[in-house]
């Protein structure tokens, strides 16, 4: 039984203009201790599924799923309170900007031991002797000092490690972290992703990595779920996605690394995502797929089977079939 | 060899920043001594974190600054301030951010046409408007766009746009900060391949602003690692990646992530942060976060030698 199933997730938002659909017939699962990455481009739709599945979204979406539970809990027929109960507490999140996540009216001591208050309900002194903890824990020097310190006094670095560090206060089983190293520096990154991949080590929890970096989704996941315009189009172990992957938008996305390029031009997509008015009738890639045919452009192509990567795609790559034809 | 465009020798940029109640003003070294050359067709890039520099030198080449200190020569022409109005017509900038950068108000046409209006005034609008229009066809866009506002479009096609505008006048020099980070990476690499031909056609000298080390290694054909105002490394690209002399460029090097999972992970852990650019330590700046440090490192402050590769560092990588 895996930590975290979702069948199904679609989420609509409700736009001046019409429904839009963010996130369109999602699956996803999460086991104990693995470490998943989300990779897609801008507007893919990989932050709106965690943040639906975690109940942040604003009034204007409509979620609706077939199954999404988590470590037992039904996530669709729960009350918002008893929801309030598990995040922040099991279940944990990381945002992008760590600048603008905490808030600059207090101390990061004071925000870091609110979760501990609420959620394990501890004492004032067990709160202080727990926070010194988690801020070893995440590696923050002088940790005692660092607790008065409000955010605007720290670096992009540290407050993220603050934001990390509040995260996994309460021993979370599952954490999502959303591009938690995009804002910051290389070097800094390196450090973070070390940081959260040791976390996972010493606490086995299961980690939600959303990116749109390759790199440090090479270098950091075990399990990588592309996605595009708002569905999951192919899934697999890390290796062989890089190696062989099964959907040409996985493959192109690779082909597009400056680091993998071989000539002094790079290879290109043509087009861009489809918005909320050019969503094309059949498969959402087809209009800038290079091996897209007459039934791409007419049908969607229905997941394929789990050795093909879940492949969303009616020709997969890299297989028999293909080299044969 | 071809006359270099651009020469910068001992380019510096200070800010005096203003103390609290009790504190005495201070002096920021955004950018303190850097020399480079730049020749027409070549890609020279500056690399670096955030705080080290890298923007400040963008704006002093783009004329948007002035430097405090140091001398700085385009197309060999000594530019002061009396003079920027002038250069500016060879001197153009690309900023990162394509939404922030376009004024929504204005049409694509008026947007393409507004450096013509100012620096050329004598030419009739049907030249302007000629001349737009078959720019618009060299960053690849289409006729129609010309009435459009910017709203409506991507973001790699906005990028594009600004692309065109630099080049409205006919520049000998692009500077290119961040040009592709604000984009996709299916967006990225129809931009750097736009910039790679506009080079190759019209013999353009870039100077490309980046973070991102695998974007360098592709345009690049050299290289200055910059670190808290200064230049700490400078070669050529090949000989740069192939064999870091700095330890900081080792390490940021070894930092960047690679898209490949089979790739051996040799990741050097620098400890510490970048310290404040306000209170910049005595000898090497970088001593604080560095390995190899000694006690010379501490005492006196490393430089630059004339060779086509250094490092300015005591105990430079094998």
């Amino acid at each position: 039984m895996s930590l975290l199933r979702i069948r199904n997730l679609s989420v609509d938002f409700a736009t001046a203009s019409g429904q839009f659909r963010a996130v369109d017939a999602v699956d996803q699962d999460v086991d104990t201790g693995e470490i998943l990455a989300i990779v897609g481009e801008s507007g893919s739709g990989k932050s709106v599924s965690m943040l639906a599945m975690m109940g942040l979204l604003p009034w204007t979406a409509t979620v609706t799923a077939d199954e999404m539970t988590f470590d037992g809990h039904n996530l669709l027929t729960m009350s918002s309170a008893e929801r309030r109960k598990i995040v922040g507490n099991d279940l944990a999140m990381i945002f992008q900007e760590p600048m603008s996540s905490l808030n600059p009216c207090f101390t990061v001591g004071w925000q870091i031991k609110e979760a501990l208050r609420i959620h394990l309900g501890l004492g004032r002194a067990e709160r202080q002797t727990r926070a010194v903890e988690l801020f070893e824990q995440v590696g923050i020097p002088d940790p005692a000092k660092r607790l008065s310190a409000f955010p605007h006094q720290l670096s992009g670095g540290m407050n993220q490690r603050v934001m990390i560090a509040m995260a996994i206060a309460c021993k979370p089983k599952l954490l999502i972290a959303d591009e938690p190293t995009t804002a910051l520096d290389v070097t800094i990154q390196a450090q973070i992703l070390d940081l959260l991949a040791s976390l996972r080590e010493e606490t086995g929890m299961g980690l939600v990595l959303i990116t749109h970096d390759m790199g440090v989704v090479a270098e950091t996941a075990e399990r990588v779920s592309v996605q595009y315009a708002g569905q999951k189009i192919e899934e697999q172990a890390v290796e062989p996605l890089f190696k062989t992957p099964y959907h040409p938008y996985t493959s192109a996305l690779l082909d597009a690394l400056p680091e993998r390029a071989t000539e002094r031009l790079l290879p290109t997509i043509p087009g861009v995502v489809p918005g909320q008015f050019d969503r094309p009738a059949g498969c959402l890639f087809s209009p800038r797929c290079k091996f897209a045919d007459a039934t791409c452009k007419s049908t969607a192509p229905k997941p394929c089977s789990a050795e093909l990567g879940h492949a969303r795609c009616h020709y997969p790559l890299n297989t028999d079939q293909r080299i044969a034809s | 060899m071809t006359q270099p465009v651009i020469e910068a020798n001992a380019l510096q940029r200070h800010y005096n920043v203003n103390g609290g109640l009790f504190q005495p003003p201070q002096t920021l070294k955004a950018v303190a001594g850097l020399d480079f050359k730049l020749s027409p067709g070549k890609t020279l890039a500056v690399v670096g974190e955030s705080g080290c520099g890298k923007s400040t030198l963008a704006r002093m080449v783009a004329m948007i600054e002035e430097p405090t200190a140091g001398e700085l020569t385009i197309d060999g022409k000594r530019v002061l301030p009396e003079h920027w109005a002038d250069l500016r017509q060879s001197v153009q900038i690309v900023f990162q951010d394509p939404y922030g950068s376009l004024n929504p108000r204005h049409r694509i046409g008026a947007i393409l046409q507004e450096p013509l209006v100012i620096n050329k005034p004598d030419l009739s609008r049907e030249e302007r408007e000629a001349k737009a229009r078959e720019m618009l066809k060299l960053v690849g866009l289409r006729p129609e766009h010309f009435d459009r506002y910017p709203h409506m479009f991507s973001g790699g096609q906005r990028q594009r746009i600004a692309v065109a505008r630099a080049l409205m006048l006919d520049p000998k020099v692009l500077v290119l900060d961040e040009p592709v980070s604000a984009l996709d990476l299916s967006i990225q690499s129809a931009i750097l391949n736009l910039l790679t031909e506009l080079q190759d056609r019209l013999q353009l000298a870039y100077l490309f602003i980046s973070h991102d080390l695998s974007v360098v290694r592709h345009v690049a054909d050299d290289v200055i690692v910059m670190y808290l105002g200064r230049a700490v490394e400078r070669g050529s690209k090949e000989a740069l990646f192939a064999a870091p002399k700095h330890p900081y460029t080792k390490a940021l090097l070894s930092a960047t992530p690679r898209a490949n999972p089979a790739a051996e992970k040799d990741r050097i852990k620098l400890t510490g942060e970048l310290p404040s650019p306000l209170s910049i330590p005595d000898g090497c700046p970088f001593a604080p976060r560095c390995w190899k440090v000694q006690d010379r490192c501490r005492a006196e402050q490393p430089t630059l030698s004339h060779d086509p590769h250094s490092a300015a560092c005591f105990f430079p990588m094998d």
